[in-house]
């Protein structure tokens, strides 16, 4: 039995309303409920399928669908790796395994101290500076090797 | 531009500047304005994507049309002093043209990024000030939806999202379904990487989006429109939202627009990360609260879209051109481009190139001119190899393609695609049997997996590559490669799985050498693919200094201080980490 | 001679014209260069079908009567190219269009088909010699059809935890992705049970947070398992624990059969669907052997005796003006329902009869009255029952039927297991000989037999109700008005002067419809009867496969109406044995010894999340 308190389930009751209840808005309730909470716990998911008369497997079907929806809590300095071709072609292979290896994590994955959650990400358009690291909203243009450590630095 | 200022600072204010910039360079430049009594007669305005991504954040000076570029907080001062109180050019901060970095001026002709970077996007009335909303007035008080419809047709717009489809022939099938309640979609989905110029439309101009919208609206006869943005662009997002209130405002959304009883209203609606999304019917089903998973053609949106109700579904850049064609008309739009490929097409520039950024061109020109007289040659002088168009779902196009007039149809014929507008130019240095396998990855995480061809045929595709670039590929492997792609594309539900064996499928004709090379010669021509390589100390160089050995992440260097130093090719990972550091080039690389 | 050409021009024409209106509904197009005429707007794959050209489906999946067809375009096999096209079309969602030009034999096709079941198979295991659904396997037929004799594309296979409920397995590594069970639990049966997650090469069906199906929604109907093409849903196997009791010399072995097993499990051995084959069951029963066969009928009539006085009760009081009681009466012996109210409709779970199901009403009296006859001891009988159901595996496992652990019925085969139980023990079906029940739970009314159909066991009650109710003889016990086979059908009966208000609703996502009607307060029943299963447990998940064919469900409706007009004895109050029982054992309906064997209580199981204090 999972549980979950009723100041959240006011909350996420408040956003449903805020679309109508509607379960066509069901995307939109779930990019604001993860605002709310940074992550979709599956208590959370059982009460927006209650609330969107929705069945809680279409829930869950599409939270594990799009990849932009996290069932895993961030660490408190998301990093986010660009994968787009033009990070690609500048070397964003290299500095994603030197993340690896400094965080000791694996994409997808957030640290022991939850400090840091990685993750690599769809081109953000910002090809101009590639490769990019976004750490949070900030972000750190043509990374190098040696400059992930120094990067990383800025938050210990 | 605002004529109410002596002067107008155009900060460029797109991601990428703002995410080059060292601090808010709008709020800093204000602040210093008002230190120095400026602010009534200068105006700064958030503007977008001047192109020149690659040494932004760039600040443009109108009228004057001086450019500066790379520009810090300390800069302001410089610029405020020496240009706006004494009209003197900084000149170490000034863009420059000839060796610059930017994507050249020259060629371009701009339609659907007609305002981008000339307006303030937050503000109507900039937008006004450019004959804005002038082409929804004109639509609906002098013309009927079907003449406007015909105008569109006779323009010769085709769709810019990738497929190419007639524009003006889609919202006439739209028109004609009877429905008591049809909707008009902006998919602004766009997830090509390396493409943004949707984004930077909707950052940069975002009422010609909302314009265009009402006016396919009045034409195809619905009263409610959509727009699908990704969640990962929160700027356009906040801007669509201040346009879309301030229409509202301004009565050019909502009810009785212009006074003629026609009504319009806009929502948005967010997409989650998922490539597929920019597939219509995937699009629709994501709308809808579902998986974005697509379904077979017909029936169209068209006939049957959200909510089972006629849709139509165009894209940013699409919907970007429909107020110029309103008010410059048909004829004009149709004289520019090639014969079945009309107006402009804007490319987003990137890869091994000088000038990286967004482009727009006529439809025709030569990817020569794009690459060197536009984009400045590719970057250190290396050789151009060639450029992959289209995303992830085009082909490259190679040095025999050069002189190609890029339109849809030619580069269709060329084994590529217009796609959404991504241009990736690679050089000597890059493997094309490991850039399929980058663009198949992409595929394997992004497909839907509805369809059995995509769902496992290209997981099978990216496997038999990454075997080629691990070493260990044979020749029946190449022809079993060769079959698969050509099944998925052949049977694939949607336009993804149609097009996602193209990377392939085209380097295999235009490399084949290098795919022979990977299987029968055991090596990759372009030493991109680990591998086939093969690090070791050298003697006479190696000093023994241990660096190597203590960087190594995996352990493979043993060694004792000042004697030679040995790699255990076993353990060996081939990162390159050893060779980067020694400083006395006693690592070499076979 | 001009003149003579130019008229047969125009009478050539002419007689195009006279062809044309002829022919308005039917065009004509080509496959593999030969002309035919084929019906307009039908699919490229009925067209083929109706000149008699077999394209060959794997997804596909056409339930003609539940008004469900389903087409994923997933599969991608029936692939046909279509002159003029760039791609390869989909036989099954392509439409026929005038001229149209298909090509089924071209190289270009047999190896897209054959490279996309080649697929396939590389993402499938090949234990095949010891699967479940050895030699009764879509996927394993196609691959014999096509003759693949290697699979050329190797790599990964996906794996997934194995899932196994008390009813249903799932083996995720088997799945196609066909999404057949996908459209029965969300669109058929409105459960919700089950989604496409993730996306992909991992993209599968599984329930929410690919949780165990036990703690889902579920409710057992079975109908995904009816429809899945491998053995990535299948039944939870019964067959080797019952022979190993039936080999057990300390275990009386007693098996009951439902009524709807009896007219389809022919089927399974070559008979045409609507064959009676009791007889034969029971012989094949007998020759395996289990000491006692008896008939679930039977117990099907001990419910009517507890549900109709139930029934009964609470008209009398609510006509009498107690507003406390709940009406309608829902009927209860479809586990399924009781599983689908349990989850959705949790607000409701006072209205249904709380009178067992007859399988457990079975199990309490066998394990009781009759064990004490037989003297011995409980734990020392083994209940067999031979069901239609999957949910009736689930049914038997709930903790309210045990007793100190022990259940009253141990073991559930579907029809489908005791087919496969039959073969296994090498028994000609065939030249059976028909053989009777065992007495005393052997004996049944014709009300008992009709349970097995949608309407059934609502007629059964209301030709007991009926007499109870008005103290007079009923001399017609046929109630067309409650048969059929329409979805959702309402009736009134009148029991003189007193109108019954009837409601029957079949499929659960029907039965849906009927429960929020009443939620709402649109409709006014007395009693109202649902079974999860389109047409009743004749189509339950356990069955002989039907393909959604209305025909076979018809004909085993029509054998049992006809099974129960042969019955001399037709009001489940009239059997002897149901009597001999209440004087001997149980006292009458209702009575404290019935509520303790024969009543059970419900729970509400519709969520996980316990909202707590902040």
């Amino acid at each position: 039995m999972m549980t979950i308190c009723e100041s959240n389930v006011a909350k996420i009751e408040a956003i449903c309303k805020e679309y109508n209840c509607d379960k066509g808005e069901l995307i939109n309730v779930l990019h604001q409920t993860q605002n709310t909470f940074g992550y979709l716990p599956e208590d959370v998911q059982e009460i927006i399928a209650e609330n969107l008369q929705t069945s809680l497997a279409q829930v869950y079907g599409v939270v594990s669908f799009y990849s932009f929806f996290t069932m895993i809590p961030k660490g408190k300095h998301p990093v986010n790796i660009c994968k787009g071709t033009a990070c690609y072609v500048r070397g964003a292979e290299k500095i994603i395994d030197e993340f690896k290896t400094l965080l000791d994590i694996n994409i997808g994955e957030t640290t022991a101290d939850e400090k840091f959650s990685l993750s690599s990400l769809r081109c953000i358009g910002a090809c101009g500076l590639a490769p990019v690291v976004l750490i949070g909203d900030k972000v750190y243009g043509r990374v190098t090797l040696d400059s992930v450590k120094e990067i990383l630095d800025e938050y210990q | 531009m605002s004529n109410r200022y002596r002067k107008n600072l155009l900060v460029c204010n797109g991601s990428s500047c703002q995410q080059a910039s060292d601090a808010d360079l709008v709020a800093f430049i204000n602040f210093k304005l008002k230190e120095y009594n400026l602010e009534d007669g200068i105006k700064v305005v958030q503007s977008v994507c001047s192109n020149k991504c690659s040494i932004g954040p760039n600040i443009i000076v109108y009228p004057d049309n001086v450019e500066y570029s790379k520009v810090t907080k300390s800069d302001i001062d410089d610029i405020i002093i020496e240009h706006l109180l004494n009209e003197r050019i900084v000149e170490r901060l000034v863009f420059d043209k000839e060796n610059g970095n930017g994507v050249a001026p020259i060629k371009q002709y701009r339609i659907a990024l007609r305002n981008c970077g000339f307006i303030d996007p937050e503000e109507i009335k900039d937008y006004i000030e450019k004959d804005g909303y002038d082409a929804l007035a004109k639509c609906l008080s002098k013309y009927t939806p079907e003449e406007v419809t015909q105008e569109v047709i006779k323009s010769g717009l085709r769709g810019r999202g990738g497929g190419g489809f007639p524009t003006g022939l889609k919202w006439e099938i739209t028109s004609k379904s009877v429905s008591d309640q049809k909707y008009v979609v902006c998919n602004a989905d766009e997830g090509d990487p390396g493409a943004f110029m949707d984004r930077s439309v909707l950052e940069g101009d975002p009422h010609s989006v909302l314009e265009a919208m009402a006016i396919c609206g009045y034409c195809i006869g619905a009263n409610k429109g959509i727009i699908y943005v990704r969640a990962e662009y929160p700027l356009a997002v906040k801007r669509l939202k201040i346009a879309i209130n301030q229409a509202k405002e301004y009565g050019l959304l909502g009810k009785n627009i212009f006074g003629t009883g026609f009504e319009f209203t806009i929502t948005i609606k967010y997409g989650a990360g998922a490539f597929i999304c920019g597939e219509e019917t995937a699009l629709i089903h994501s709308m809808e609260g579902f998986l974005g998973e697509p379904t077979l053609k017909p029936p169209f949106p068209s006939v049957s879209g959200y909510l089972k109700k006629p849709t139509n579904v165009n894209n940013v850049e699409t919907f970007a051109n429909i107020p110029a064609i309103i008010n410059k008309g048909a004829d004009w739009y149709a004289s520019i481009g090639t014969e079945k490929s009309k107006g402009t097409k804007v490319f987003a520039l990137a890869g091994k190139i000088n000038n990286v950024g967004l482009i727009e061109v006529p439809m025709g020109i030569t990817l020569r001119e794009i690459i060197y007289d536009i984009g400045g040659g590719i970057v250190n002088g290396k050789k151009f190899k060639a450029v992959q168009t289209g995303g992830p779902s085009g082909g490259c196009l190679t040095e025999k393609h050069l002189d190609l007039p890029i339109d849809f149809d030619s580069l269709t014929a060329a084994g590529s695609m217009m796609g959404s507008g991504g241009m990736i130019v690679m050089d000597e240095d890059d493997c094309m049997v490991s850039m399929a396998r980058f663009y198949l990855e992409f595929i394997v995480e992004e497909s839907c997996g509805k369809c059995a061809p995509c769902r496992i045929g290209n997981k099978r595709l990216h496997e038999m590559l990454t075997k080629l670039c691990d070493g260990k590929g044979t020749m029946e492997d190449l022809d079993l490669l060769r079959n698969l792609s050509v099944v998925v594309k052949d049977t694939s539900l949607c336009g993804l799985g149609q097009t996602s064996p193209n990377p392939i499928l085209s380097t295999m004709a235009n490399f084949y050498d290098e795919y022979y090379a990977h299987v029968a010669e055991h090596r990759c021509p372009s030493g991109q693919c680990k591998s086939f390589m093969l690090y070791y100390i050298s003697e006479e160089n190696c000093i023994g200094c241990l660096v190597c050995a203590r960087k190594c992440p995996v352990g493979a260097i043993s060694g004792e201080k000042k004697k030679l130093h040995i790699i255990n090719q076993e353990l060996c990972t081939k990162c390159g980490v050893c060779m980067e550091k020694c400083k006395f080039h006693a690592v070499h690389l076979n | 001679m001009w003149s003579l050409y130019g008229k047969m021009q125009v009478s050539c024409s002419s007689l195009k014209l006279i062809l044309y209106y002829n022919f308005m509904d039917t065009i004509s197009i080509k496959i593999d260069n030969k002309n035919f005429q084929v019906e307009k707007g039908t699919t490229i794959l009925d067209a083929a079908k109706s000149v008699g050209i077999n394209i060959p489906t794997l997804c596909y999946m056409h339930l003609h009567d539940l008004n469900t067809t389903h087409n994923p375009t997933g599969c991608r096999i029936c692939v046909v190219e279509v002159v003029g096209r760039k791609n390869l079309a989909l036989a099954c969602a392509t439409e026929c269009l005038p001229g149209m030009e298909i090509k089924n034999q071209t190289i270009r096709v047999l190896n897209s088909r054959k490279t996309i079941l080649e697929l396939i198979l590389s993402d499938h295991p090949t234990d095949c010699l010891i699967c479940a659904k050895n030699g009764d396997c879509d996927l394993q037929s196609m691959a014999q059809q096509m003759g693949i004799r290697e699979i050329h594309y190797k790599g990964e296979q996906s794996h997934y935890i194995k899932d196994t409920s008390p009813a249903i397995k799932r083996d995720m590594d088997k799945c196609i992705g066909c999404r057949r069970c996908l459209t029965m639990c969300n669109d058929v049966q409105t459960v919700g049970a089950l989604s496409a997650i993730n996306r992909g090469f991992m993209s599968v069906v599984a329930p929410a947070f690919q949780m165990n199906l036990e703690d889902s929604v579920c409710t057992y109907c079975g109908q995904c398992v009816a429809v899945c093409p491998t053995a990535a849903l299948t039944e939870v196997d019964h067959t080797n624990l019952v022979i190993r009791a039936l080999a057990d010399p300390t275990k009386t072995v007693v098996v009951q059969t439902a009524p709807a097993v009896r007219v389809a499990l022919g089927e399974e051995f070559g008979y045409e669907p609507g064959t009676i084959v009791t007889g034969k069951m029971t012989a094949a029963l007998k020759d395996m052997g289990f000491d006692y066969v008896f008939d679930t009928d039977f117990a099907a009539d001990l419910t009517i005796m507890e549900e109709a006085t139930e029934l009964l009760d609470r008209l009398t009081r609510y006509i009498n003006g107690d507003t406390t009681v709940k009406l309608p009466l829902l009927t209860s012996c479809c586990p399924a329902c009781v599983n689908f109210f349990e989850h959705q409709f949790p607000e409701m779970k006072d209205i249904p009869s709380t009178a067992r199901s007859p399988q457990q009403m079975f199990g309490a009296i066998a394990k009781t009255y009759f064990a004490d006859k037989l003297g011995i001891k409980r734990e020392n009988m083994v209940v067999v029952s031979i069901m239609p159901c999957l949910a009736k595996k689930y049914e038997c496992s709930r903790d309210e039927f045990k007793t100190n652990g022990n259940p009253d019925v141990d073991y559930v085969l579907s029809t489908r297991e005791l087919s496969r139980l039959i073969k296994q023990a090498s028994i000609d079906f065939d030249s059976l000989i028909p053989l009777e029940f065992d007495h005393p739970m052997g004996e049944s009314s014709g009300a008992g037999v009709i349970f097995g159909t949608t309407g059934g066991v609502i007629e059964a009650a209301v030709r007991t109700a009926y007499e109870t109710f008005t103290k007079q003889k009923l001399d017609k016990v046929d109630f067309k008005q409650l048969r059929g086979m329409d979805w959702i059908r309402e009736s009134t009966i009148d029991f003189n002067g007193t109108p019954i208000k009837i409601g029957i609703a079949h499929g659960l996502g029907n039965a849906r419809k009927l429960l929020q009607e009443i939620r709402e307060g649109k409709s006014q029943y007395h009693a109202i009867e649902i079974m999860a299963c389109p047409g009743g447990c004749i189509g339950g998940g356990g069955q002989p496969l039907h393909h959604g064919d209305s025909n076979i469900l018809l004909a085993r409706q029509k054998a049992l109406y006809a099974a129960d007009k042969a019955k001399v004895i037709r009001k489940s109050h009239e059997n002897p044995s149901i009597q001999k029982l209440y004087t001997e054992f149980l006292e009458r309906p209702m009575s404290e010894k019935a509520h303790q064997l024969l009543h059970t209580h419900y729970f509400d199981r519709s969520t996980h999340v316990e909202i707590t204090k902040d």
